[in-house]
């Protein structure tokens, strides 16, 4: 979108010869201009690139209108034309915080529509990355959202755990944010030896590190006084705005694939789903640490499940899909993701959709961003969390 | 219990000497007084600013500076350089001398305090029987420098920082002043030597035991200091500079001396409140409450302690200014930023009405005993 | 919207947090100074060993940047001896990857079928052109040196097929020494009762039933024509069927002329018959001078004949010294026998020669042990003069099917070559 395209969108609004800049607004009796504020898209409270424009009156909000579209690369397409070993490579990167995750839908829907059969020790051990690939993002989000209320040690205590975490998972797939480690049947190459032992090591070293979020962040008045009763999102609106993840969680809604649809392995062992209250920025957060814990419960249980045996079957040299199409549906650390997956026969997709959490979740700012002040604004913009490669793809 | 010193008046010498009062000529006591007060001003908060990135760095678990000089010393001497050698952006739109004014007017008066402050027996540059009331008033002309820089810059985001610090700081005026007059109206002077002169003759009531104000007057001290990080725009109340929403705030625009100017007063209006805090509640350069300094003996080891007292007490105020601002640091590294209306409501809400009861007890303290 | 709080506990328990942490110890990692040891998997670089390479070009086609670049060209090789052919040789002439375009999925480093790509976990390549980032064959060569090995996999893992049957064979080498340690332990301590021990020895030594390829079993070459695969592939499965049945019945012998108490494998294997290689068999050394094979040659071909010779005959009157022992043989236990040790008949044997294993069970019979039957001379024993000429017949009939002249004459070559040995099989047959 250029920017000649952006300007005529915002025109269509104005009646001619206004100022876009000042829009001049009043009943009468006391004349305020309004401002329209633009946050972003070089900004540092959006995680990346990405336009909110801000009609304000003072600091109240009047009208919040996020333009997306800044970091479009068009991977849908590009999928259209790479193989089903290329492929893994690609959808790591669109939500670059759960690349794994990513690559587990995928590779779900190919198999899914293959009829492929996959080897338990490989269900086992991809649910275990996720897992950790969940916790890695949790603390990403944790430390940026504390990050942009103004605490800046949480930060770096997050990005400390974060570092032993990716040290554990570059022993295993060789890298720290796109693994590229799975592939259609199963995962690339087994375990390196040692790993499940530094796997438990890393993950109570993470636990015994948890109950400093919970006094620094969560028990803070001054952060009570930021999140509480801030931007809160009732259940209903929610659902139809299609929310998903702890922002749905926290209005109170249980739901979560894992739990509901149980994929891989998930239905063996216990999956705990925090709910928050009434939605509003607290309760989002609190989700979100909570979501810490039960992942690293999840680990804990998978440690004692993993069998032995192979972790990928023989793949044909051309990998081809069979014609037909499929939808595939896992939690995502940000909320649910889909890839809906069409094959025409051939070595490459004929369509790959992504049903991408952050974009239905970014449709919820115009509604909570109504009446808030500023700093709210920016409150409530860091605890709907997204990724911004994953809202453009 | 505030009880009042047993003699009834202070017995304070108006117009103390300065060490620096040197010969009988005009101009060398003047230069000296320049020098000192322009050191004072360009080594302290650099220090400061070096224990701020230490401290912080510690805390976040990782080093702070560590390459530049040894240990990380000259990081912010290297910044300064940095500073002087950038280029010297003025927005277009920007009102181009009040632009460049503002971080002048914001610098000059942290500057100006620090010629009433004491650092040691006798080491001052100015002895003012109005010191307190001078202190106050020479900071809070730094307020216009940052509303100037915030209207200035043709910018929302700077204009909005501006804004929201102009009400920051003037509502955060009152309980500063307030908890200031309290000390006053205990020690029976404005002068900030006298004040310490004071606080080393502080009996608590039919004891013998010497107290600094900290003791009886915990609740103004509490007040000052939230009013100091406020009125410094420190986190938690940095909205005015609102890191991750407004950009930079006012000093947005702002690049190389100029914005060095900007990060200067900051630094420099923490040690200046912190070496207010010291004087005014923590008994300014004495060692211990009712432990004189080694070397004096004249009017109960204030003054005319010779070299080494005077370098001790200098070194025991410098001291407890980076305690103080240890502590600054320690809010800023572990809180979350107070939103704007939040911090008026504590200021107008919860501190004002604090500091007129603390005044209230003082005040009466004062006059029932 | 939110009460203005007087400070509570939980402010000063984050102040407690953030003071705990002033006293531990950092964890900054002082980068240039302190470096961190990275896994052996990380992708940091690729490693190129070119004298793997032999420009298949897959990874350059599978690249999902395409910032693989690879230049090469076509060589003729001399043929190795005479009368071969000519072969074609690919030779790498440039082999680049742009480090700038690479996004290090590590597919090109999978689908090399020749282990010329390797990762490596350096990283520390930064320049300051992005031309720079083009790397050559020579400097990808230089990262082949720091490339770590692969780590061992975990315990529940499946090894590779190399390594397993690596791992599988050094155990039964191992376990080949431990027998004849044993054995040779015992016959040092009782020779008289070596007898006894042989039962061990065989079923230790079981897989060293050898049984001469060569015979076709006609049933399963008759069968798998007749489903309609090509005369070639079925003699060569026949062939492994035939000798599959040979070990079976073998074993079953083996069994059966053992048992647990007493009695004794066929034979003592060969490779417990030593005998001094050195000299020659004379007869097969004149035999191939005679067909014009080099003097070096016919001598290795005689040596090893020799070896041969003598083994069999070591072997025969071993046999014939120890068969008047196994007498009296209780066929009841052979079930029981070849029950007890499923595991030795399966190393034996494939996996899937358990059906040959029951039809060879109720085959046991005591019979003489010997396996051999007299070695028939093959096709390919003879030689022919004049691999040059070719069968007219043959080649017209190609190409009257339409075949290429150049594929048409090397099968007429062929054809004449056979008819020739044929020719001559059935004149020494006949002789």
């Amino acid at each position: 979108m250029s920017d000649l395209d952006l300007r005529q969108e915002f025109l269509a609004g104005t009646a001619p010869g206004e100022d876009i800049a000042v829009q001049l607004s009043g009943d009468g009796q006391f004349r305020t201009a309004d401002m329209s504020l633009s946050i972003g898209p070089a900004h540092p409270a959006t995680h990346g690139v990405f336009r909110i424009v801000l009609d304000l009156d003072g600091e109240r909000v009047r009208e919040a209108r996020p333009v997306i579209g800044y970091m479009h690369r068009g991977f849908e397409k590009l999928a259209e034309h790479r193989d089903f070993r290329q492929i893994f490579a690609l959808v790591n990167r669109h939500d670059w915080l759960s690349g794994f995750s990513n690559e587990l839908g995928t590779a779900l829907a190919v198999e899914k529509l293959m009829e492929f059969e996959v080897p338990d020790r490989a269900q086992w051990i991809r649910m275990l990355l996720a897992e950790w690939n969940r916790v890695l993002n949790h603390l990403m989000f944790i430390g940026s959202y504390a990050l942009e209320l103004g605490a800046i040690t949480p930060m770096f205590y997050a990005f400390r755990e974060r570092e032993d975490i990716q040290h554990l998972l570059e022993s295993a797939t060789g890298g720290r944010l796109h693994f590229t480690y799975n592939q259609v049947g199963g995962l690339k190459i087994d375990l390196p030896k040692g790993f499940l032992a530094e796997s438990t090591q890393v993950s109570s070293l993470v636990r015994s590190r948890l109950p400093d979020y919970f006094d620094l962040v969560l028990g803070n008045e001054i952060f009570h006084g930021r999140t509480k009763g801030v931007g809160p999102l009732p259940m209903e609106v929610a659902l139809s705005l299609g929310v998903s993840g702890p922002t749905l969680q926290a209005t109170g809604l249980p739901e979560d694939p894992r739990v509901t649809e149980p994929y891989l392995k998930y239905g063996e062992i216990d999956v705990e789903v925090p709910v928050g209250e009434n939605g509003d920025a607290f309760d989002r957060f609190y989700c979100l640490l909570h979501r810490i814990r039960v992942s690293l419960d999840i680990i804990d249980q998978i440690h004692d499940h993993i069998p032995p045996g192979p972790v990928n079957s023989k793949l044909p040299k051309m990998v081809k899909a069979p014609e037909g199409a499929t939808y595939v549906r896992i939690e995502n650390p940000l909320g649910q993701l889909g890839y809906w997956l069409e094959s025409d026969g051939g070595r490459t997709p004929w369509r790959l959709k992504m049903r991408t959490p952050s974009f239905s979740n970014v449709q919820a700012i115009p509604y909570l961003m109504r009446g808030q002040l500023i700093p709210d604004a920016v409150s409530i913009l860091g605890s709907v969390f997204f990724v911004v490669g994953d809202i453009d793809r | 219990m505030m009880l009042l010193v047993t003699s009834g008046v202070a017995p304070y010498l108006a117009q103390a000497e300065s060490i620096l009062d040197v010969g009988d000529t005009f101009i060398v006591p003047l230069l000296l007084k320049l020098a000192f007060v322009l050191g004072i001003f360009f080594v302290v908060p650099l220090v400061a600013g070096y224990l701020e990135h230490k401290a912080m760095g510690r805390m976040q678990h990782r080093r702070g500076p560590v390459e530049a000089g040894p240990f990380g010393t000259l990081q912010l001497v290297a910044d300064g350089i940095k500073f002087i050698q950038k280029e010297d952006l003025i927005p277009s739109a920007a009102d181009k001398w009040v632009f460049a004014m503002a971080p002048g007017v914001a610098l000059v008066p942290a500057m100006l305090a620090l010629l009433v402050i004491p650092f040691g027996p006798g080491v001052f540059a100015l002895d003012l029987e109005l010191g307190l009331f001078y202190v106050l008033a020479a900071s809070s002309v730094s307020v216009l420098g940052v509303l100037m820089g915030g209207w200035s810059s043709a910018n929302k985001f700077s204009l909005f920082g501006g804004l929201r610090a102009g009400g920051q700081l003037i509502a955060y005026e009152l309980p500063l002043i307030l908890a200031a007059i309290a000390v006053a109206v205990q020690a029976g002077t404005l002068s900030l030597v006298g004040i310490v002169e004071a606080q080393a003759e502080f009996m608590l009531f039919g004891t013998g035991i010497n107290l600094w104000y900290v003791i009886p007057q915990l609740l103004g001290f509490g007040i000052f200091f939230v009013a100091a990080l406020a009125e410094l725009s420190r986190p938690p109340f940095d909205m005015p500079i609102g890191d991750s929403e407004l950009v930079f705030g006012y000093m947005t625009e702002y690049s190389g001396i100029k914005y060095a100017m900007y990060m200067l007063t900051e630094y420099a209006g923490m040690v200046t409140m912190s070496a207010l805090m010291v004087v005014l509640y923590l008994g300014g350069w004495q060692l211990l409450p009712g432990v004189p300094l080694p070397g004096c003996e004249a009017a109960g080891g204030l003054f005319d302690c010779g070299v080494t007292g005077t370098l001790l007490g200098v070194g025991v105020m410098l001291g407890k200014i980076l305690l103080l601002v240890f502590v600054m640091v320690w809010l800023r590294v572990a809180y979350p930023r107070l939103r704007e209306d939040q911090l008026q409501r504590i200021a107008w809400l919860v501190m004002v009405p604090l500091a007129l009861l603390n005044l209230a007890l003082v005040t009466i303290a004062k006059v029932v005993y | 919207m939110a009460p203005s709080a007087p400070p509570g506990i939980g402010l000063l328990k984050g102040l407690g947090v953030t003071i705990k942490h002033l006293f531990q110890r950092p964890s900054t990692l002082m980068y240039p100074h302190e470096r961190d040891v990275l896994a052996p998997r990380t992708r940091g670089v690729i490693a190129l060993m070119d004298e793997n390479c032999t420009v298949c070009m897959l990874c350059s086609r599978e690249c999902p940047d395409w910032c693989i670049y690879i230049e090469s060209h076509k060589e003729t090789v001399p043929p190795a001896k005479e009368g071969g052919r000519a072969r074609t040789r690919n030779v790498l002439d440039r082999f680049a990857i742009d480090f700038s375009l690479c996004m290090y999925c590590g597919i090109c480093v999978e689908v090399c079928p020749f282990d010329a790509l390797w990762w490596s976990p350096e990283f520390e390549y930064s320049e300051y052109e992005m031309g720079s980032l083009l790397h050559e064959m020579d400097k990808l060569r230089e990262w082949a040196d720091t490339v770590p090995p692969p780590p061992p996999l975990d315990e529940g893992a499946v090894l590779p097929a190399e390594v397993s049957d690596a791992l599988a064979k050094v155990e039964k080498e191992r376990e080949l020494a431990a027998a004849k340690e044993l054995e040779a332990k015992q016959a040092a301590e009782a020779p008289a009762e070596t007898a006894g021990d042989a039962p061990k020895k065989g079923k230790a030594a079981e897989p060293e039933i050898h049984v001469k390829a060569g015979e076709i079993d006609q049933e399963t070459f008759d069968r798998l024509i007749a489903e309609g695969k090509s005369e070639r592939m079925a003699r060569s499965k026949a062939k492994a069927a035939y000798v599959k049945k040979e070990k079976a019945r073998l074993l079953a012998e083996a069994e059966a002329a053992g048992g647990d108490a007493e009695a004794e494998s066929p034979a003592p294997k060969a490779a417990e018959v030593k005998v001094d290689a050195g000299e020659i068999d004379q007869e097969t050394f004149d035999r191939l001078i005679a067909e014009g094979k080099p003097e070096r040659m016919a001598r290795a071909k005689a040596k090893a004949a020799y070896v041969k010779k003598e083994k069999a005959r070591l072997r025969a009157e071993a046999e014939s010294d120890t068969g008047e022992g196994t007498g009296a043989d209780e066929p009841a236990e052979v079930p029981s026998e070849l029950g007890a040790s499923p595991e030795a008949a399966r190393q034996a044997l494939d996996a899937d020669g358990a059906a040959t294993d029951d039809d060879a069970a109720p085959e046991v019979a005591a019979e003489a042990a010997t396996t051999e039957a007299p070695a028939a001379r093959k096709l390919g024993d003879i030689h022919v003069e004049g691999a040059g000429e070719i069968d007219q017949e043959v080649f017209d009939q190609l190409v009257a099917e339409g075949k290429s002249e150049r594929i048409a004459r090397a099968k007429a070559k062929a054809a004449w070559v056979k008819k020739q040995k044929q020719a001559k099989l059935d004149e020494e047959g006949g002789a």
